[in-house]
């Protein structure tokens, strides 16, 4: 029995996908489905629920304080984040564009980072960097000014924990925004810049702003989206740097910290509740991705 | 010239700074546990202490050679898992013409929307009914399924070289000889790309593990590292010792394959 080319296709298509969907489905779909399920039911400490709760479990996410709160806690962050990550890897990135020698030197050492945990970034700037105690080194540093000791993560008023939180970000993760900006650096086409120069243009600062920048609008956009997705998602370097023997303090909480102790906290599983603002979360960075999908296609149609 | 200088400065201060915490690590870590609580600032340990070495791996209560095997099991499990699995699925999406290829596709991206950390409780839960907590299969399985590395893939092999593959049909080959014998073998490059950013992912990974792996024994690096910091009164040289020994694995990778990191990043960045 001789099989059709189309039916040998066929069989080779799903040969070839079908293993991934067959995953997909189970790691990706039916958590889904079975989250949007059980944020409909009472379902503490059991993931097969029987009592239908209808939307209590969203009314009160979006009614409660702390998850809201959690939202606000992860705008504070992107305000900081966002355009401190954009400038600075921006400004590496150009600087070590510039270089004649030493440029690998450079590049490997704002690079490096990466390599680094977020645990071992929080141990870092938690115990040793900005160690309440007098002999952490920020500390250190402010006694030769003759300044006392701070509790970076503990002082409420004002918020000096974040200080601590947005640095140890910018430090893991500034060098992978600047390798996505060199690469884009090292596309924009020599000629643009002797015609700049042709036209009179000073380099430096003019240059950059009418030839490098608009060149550059992609990468930014795609830089500025992955920071914020990324920051919407931040748990590691929160979870480790306030969080300690006696828990989580009731402030500095993203979204995934809150959901993290709802859900899966020792105070009880409640799923039915943890799996409602998982459902709302989803919802919101699923619209964020849509709009990025808008934002590039009206990127490509007006260049 | 005075610009250059002021370059030059930026840069060598920015250097400085991104090298502080490095040294940090290796400071504390070499240290006794008297020096790291001791008044003023030693630039160095007066005397370099190797016995914290032993020290860490004798201490009871958190086993962390085990937990570097973890990783280490871990990572290579679920990078050559990833890539078997997402290389012959962006494959099948690219070249193997099928009338439902674009629905399928569409189901794929549609799960990039919706990034997995945030989903972590249904996750989760599907894991725990099927048993697999404090198991390998827990850790390594669910991340061998990236809609994402599918969607690198399938871009990649969209522009692979046609007449590569058509002279391998003529040859008699079948579609999946042509992709063992012919395509894999010329995309090695983009293979150990996405190998060296699916180890480091695995290796610094936390959230999942920290929820999965619930018995010490099945911890991985990260999340030992974790339990010893946020600990009552832990002790800080070993600790850092411990971190330092966690990143030479990675720290040798960007060594010997930091072209193909390089690579993997701006694939991943760029096309997301």
């Amino acid at each position: 029995m001789k099989l059709s080319r189309k039916t040998r296709d066929t069989l080779a298509f799903w040969g070839f996908v079908g293993p991934f969907l067959l995953g997909l489905a189970i790691f990706a779909y039916v958590p889904i489905g079975w989250s949007l399920y059980l944020s409909f039911f009472d379902a503490r400490n059991t993931v097969t629920p029987s009592v239908f709760v209808g939307l209590d479990n969203y009314a009160h996410m979006l009614s409660d304080g702390p998850f809201v709160a959690s939202l606000g806690t992860f705008s504070v962050f992107a305000v900081f984040i966002v355009p401190l990550t954009f400038v600075l890897s921006l400004a590496l990135a150009v600087g070590v564009n510039q270089l004649r020698f030493a440029k690998a030197f450079f590049r490997s050492v704002f690079f490096l980072p990466f390599a680094c945990s977020y645990v071992v970034a929080s141990l870092i700037w938690k115990t040793s960097l900005f160690s309440g105690v007098r002999y952490g080194l920020a500390n250190t540093v402010l006694g030769v000014f003759g300044i006392d000791p701070v509790a970076w993560t503990g002082t409420v008023h004002p918020p000096l924990y974040w200080i601590v939180l947005v640095t140890a970000r910018l430090w893991l993760q500034l060098g992978f925004y600047m390798i996505l900006f060199l690469a884009a650096l090292q596309r924009i086409p020599q000629h643009l810049y002797e015609a700049a120069w042709l036209d009179g243009a000073k380099p430096g600062w003019q240059v950059f702003r009418h030839i490098t920048l608009p060149q550059l609008r992609a990468t930014s956009v795609a830089v500025l989206l992955l920071n914020l997705i990324n920051a919407y998602q931040a748990f590691d370097e929160f979870y480790n740097i306030m969080g300690d023997s006696r828990g989580y303090p009731p402030f500095a909480r993203p979204p995934l910290v809150y959901l993290y102790y709802t859900s899966l906290g020792s105070g009880g599983q409640d799923l039915g509740r943890g799996s409602a603002g998982a459902i709302i979360l989803a919802l919101l960075i699923a619209v964020v991705t849509l709009l990025q999908g808008k934002l590039f296609r009206f990127d490509r149609s007006a260049s | 010239m005075i610009r250059a200088v002021l370059r030059w400065t930026a840069l060598g201060v920015s250097a400085i700074l991104f090298l502080l915490p490095f040294y940090l690590l290796l400071r504390n870590g070499l240290a006794s546990r008297a020096e790291l609580t001791a008044p003023g600032w030693t630039l160095w340990p007066k005397q370099i202490h190797w016995e914290n070495f032993t020290k860490l791996f004798d201490q009871q209560d958190v086993p962390f050679a085990r937990s570097i095997l973890n990783s280490v099991v871990v990572a290579v499990l679920q990078t050559v898992g990833l890539l078997v699995v997402c290389s012959l699925a962006g494959y099948g999406l690219a070249r193997v013409p099928y009338r439902y290829s674009k629905p399928v596709f569409y189901a794929v991206l549609a799960t990039l929307m919706i990034p997995t950390s945030v989903t972590f409780v249904p996750s989760f839960v599907v894991v725990s009914t099927l048993g697999w907590l404090s198991d390998f299969r827990g850790l390594v399985i669910p991340g061998l399924f990236s809609a994402f590395s599918v969607f690198l893939f399938r871009q990649y092999f969209l522009d692979f070289p046609k007449e590569l593959e058509d002279a391998g049909r003529v040859d008699g080959l079948s579609r999946w000889g042509v992709f063992r014998k012919i395509v894999v073998p010329n995309s090695r490059g983009f293979f150990a790309a996405i190998a060296v950013i699916t180890v480091i992912g695995s290796w610094n990974a936390f959230l999942w593990p920290l929820i999965i792996a619930q018995s010490p024994d099945s911890w991985t690096v990260q999340v030992a590292l974790s339990g010893l910091l946020t600990a009552q009164n832990p002790q800080l040289n070993l600790l850092f010792l411990a971190a330092v020994l966690s990143i030479v694995p990675i720290v040798l990778l960007f060594a010997f394959l930091q072209r193909y990191l390089v690579r993997g990043v701006t694939e991943s960045g760029l096309k997301g």
